[in-house]
């Protein structure tokens, strides 16, 4: 079975410090403004029957992933291990991508082109986890394959109840959030 | 239901609060690309039908058309963001990408256009452009001669393609709620032929070709009435998602704009303009055309902004 990268938050951990969004923009070089994960804080119910969840997001490598379909040029497409990649050279910075996102993950850099999280596939390539998931104080962020059955992310999915966000999509997104 | 209070860490130029990625400049391609499609499917049909162009207006149509559609490539080209890289489009076909197929079908408009053009002109224009191109012309309109049949079928085939593809770029996006309708090709299709005709009708034209023109329009909108119902009843009876999504149209921000302006504007008033003229034996005024080119440009502006706030983040 071919690799299948994917990433699981637990959202029982997250305390919503945000240095997943820092280490990013610094590993990444991410221009002032921007941003390729973020973090989503949603509070339910009434006081005092609240429930919180924090939840740190970013593209989700779709498996069917829309943005692909939707590239007139070939810029977005699927590299190893099911990342979804946006070659520069070749975007023209037309947006199809970003309308076909159900995530609204992707931005159009100062520079034209569209950009995203790559999962750090460049530090992956190198055998190190993302950045994000590198610098978590809690260890929230698991970074895995799916397809290998002892990796720690395939085991907390097996023991962990969790959920995808709008699986109603049909795009089947591969960042998981243990609830 | 629970109260939710959420809050997003996220502020991207473009996309936050809501996703703003398309301004004027796609609703006045679709506009613009509609309105050529409209006039390639009017012109090559009432031609099959066995009426050659009288006037100078529609002779010179398809080349009208030709300005047209480089006006909306022009405002395609203004709202890509890396500019440099438009040849791209040209280096690769994909079959699951809709812009793929427009970029394509964009380039088979030019010839299709340019050969029915040549072949509708009279003698006069003929002459003009023989003593002016020498030999040249006088081999392209023999060609344009001899085939005309197959330009004129290919004229409509690339007509309706274009048409529908307008549509269909926006209707085959799952992730906007609004546009996810494949009702919005045939009705962007409609819309394109009706506000053609409107076009059309602004300019001198014989008798007869005012008058079939006139009732292409109304046929035209007829259709976009019925395509429009379906659109929105098709948003309506859906899940949640959809309902969400109709409800920008039907009670949400877009209401007053869409129904005052495409429906009531753009549909309702030349429709009835058109019945009182023809019921009364007036002779038709400039009214209802214009009436109409401004609904079909405020179908795309609204469809477009009200589809990019659309969204399964915004669902409740």
């Amino acid at each position: 079975m071919s690799t299948r990268y994917a990433m699981v938050v637990d959202t029982r951990l997250c305390v919503a410090c945000k240095a997943c969004v820092l280490a990013c923009k610094a590993e990444n070089a991410i221009p002032e403004g921007y941003c390729r994960d973020w973090l989503v804080e949603e509070v339910r119910g009434e006081y005092p029957n609240l429930t919180a969840e924090n939840r740190s997001e970013r593209c989700n490598q779709c498996s069917n992933a829309p943005c692909v379909s939707a590239c007139p040029t070939g810029a977005s497409h699927v590299a190893d291990g099911g990342i979804v990649l946006v070659t520069p050279d070749k975007c023209t910075g037309c947006k199809a991508c970003m309308s076909a996102c159900p995530y609204d993950a992707r931005y159009v850099t100062p520079d034209g082109y569209v950009d995203k999280c790559t999962f750090c596939i460049h530090r992956v390539q190198r055998g190190q986890e993302p950045a994000c998931v590198s610098i978590c104080p809690t260890r929230t962020l698991h970074f895995g394959d799916l397809s290998d059955p002892d990796s720690t992310v395939s085991r907390l999915l097996r023991s962990r109840p969790y959920k995808v966000n709008h699986p109603e999509s049909g795009a089947d997104p591969n960042v998981y959030f243990l609830v | 239901m629970q109260p939710v209070e959420i809050d997003f860490g996220r502020h991207n130029p473009g996309v936050d609060p809501q996703l703003h990625i398309w301004g004027w400049e796609i609703p006045a391609y679709l506009f613009l690309g509609g309105m050529v499609a409209g006039l390639m499917v009017l012109t090559a049909a009432v031609e099959l039908r066995g009426d050659r162009p009288r006037s100078w207006a529609m002779q010179l149509a398809p080349f009208g058309a030709l300005g047209l559609i480089s006006l909306g490539m022009g405002a395609l080209f203004l709202d890509l963001a890396h500019k440099l890289y438009v040849w791209r489009f040209y280096l690769a076909f994909r079959p699951a990408s809709p812009m793929s197929w427009g970029a394509w079908i964009l380039l088979l408009v030019y010839p299709a256009l340019a050969i029915q053009g040549l072949g509708g002109l009279d003698a006069t224009a003929r002459g003009w452009l023989t003593r002016t191109f020498g030999a040249r012309a006088g081999w392209a309109l023999g060609q344009a001669d001899e085939h005309r049949t197959p330009v004129l079928w290919a004229t409509l085939a690339v007509g309706v393609s274009l048409g529908v593809y307008t549509g269909l770029l926006l209707g085959t996006v799952p992730a906007r709620l609004l546009w996810n309708s494949a009702a919005l090709g045939p009705l962007f299709l409609a819309s394109g032929v009706s506000t053609a005709a409107a076009l059309l009708l602004l300019l001198p034209l014989t008798d007869d070709e005012r008058h079939r023109t006139a009732k292409l329009d109304v046929a035209a909108m007829l259709a976009e009435v019925v395509l429009l119902g379906i659109f929105l009843v098709g948003l309506a009876s859906g899940g949640t998602p959809q309902r969400s999504a109709a409800h920008a149209l039907l009670g949400g921000e877009y209401t007053a704009p869409f129904w005052a302006l495409v429906v009531l504007l753009g549909l309702a008033t030349p429709l009835a303009l058109n019945a009182a003229e023809s019921w009364l034996r007036r002779p038709a005024t400039r009214l209802a055309p214009l009436l109409v080119l401004i609904g079909g440009y405020s179908l795309r502006a609204i469809v477009v902004a009200a589809g990019q706030h659309s969204s399964f983040a915004l669902l409740p």
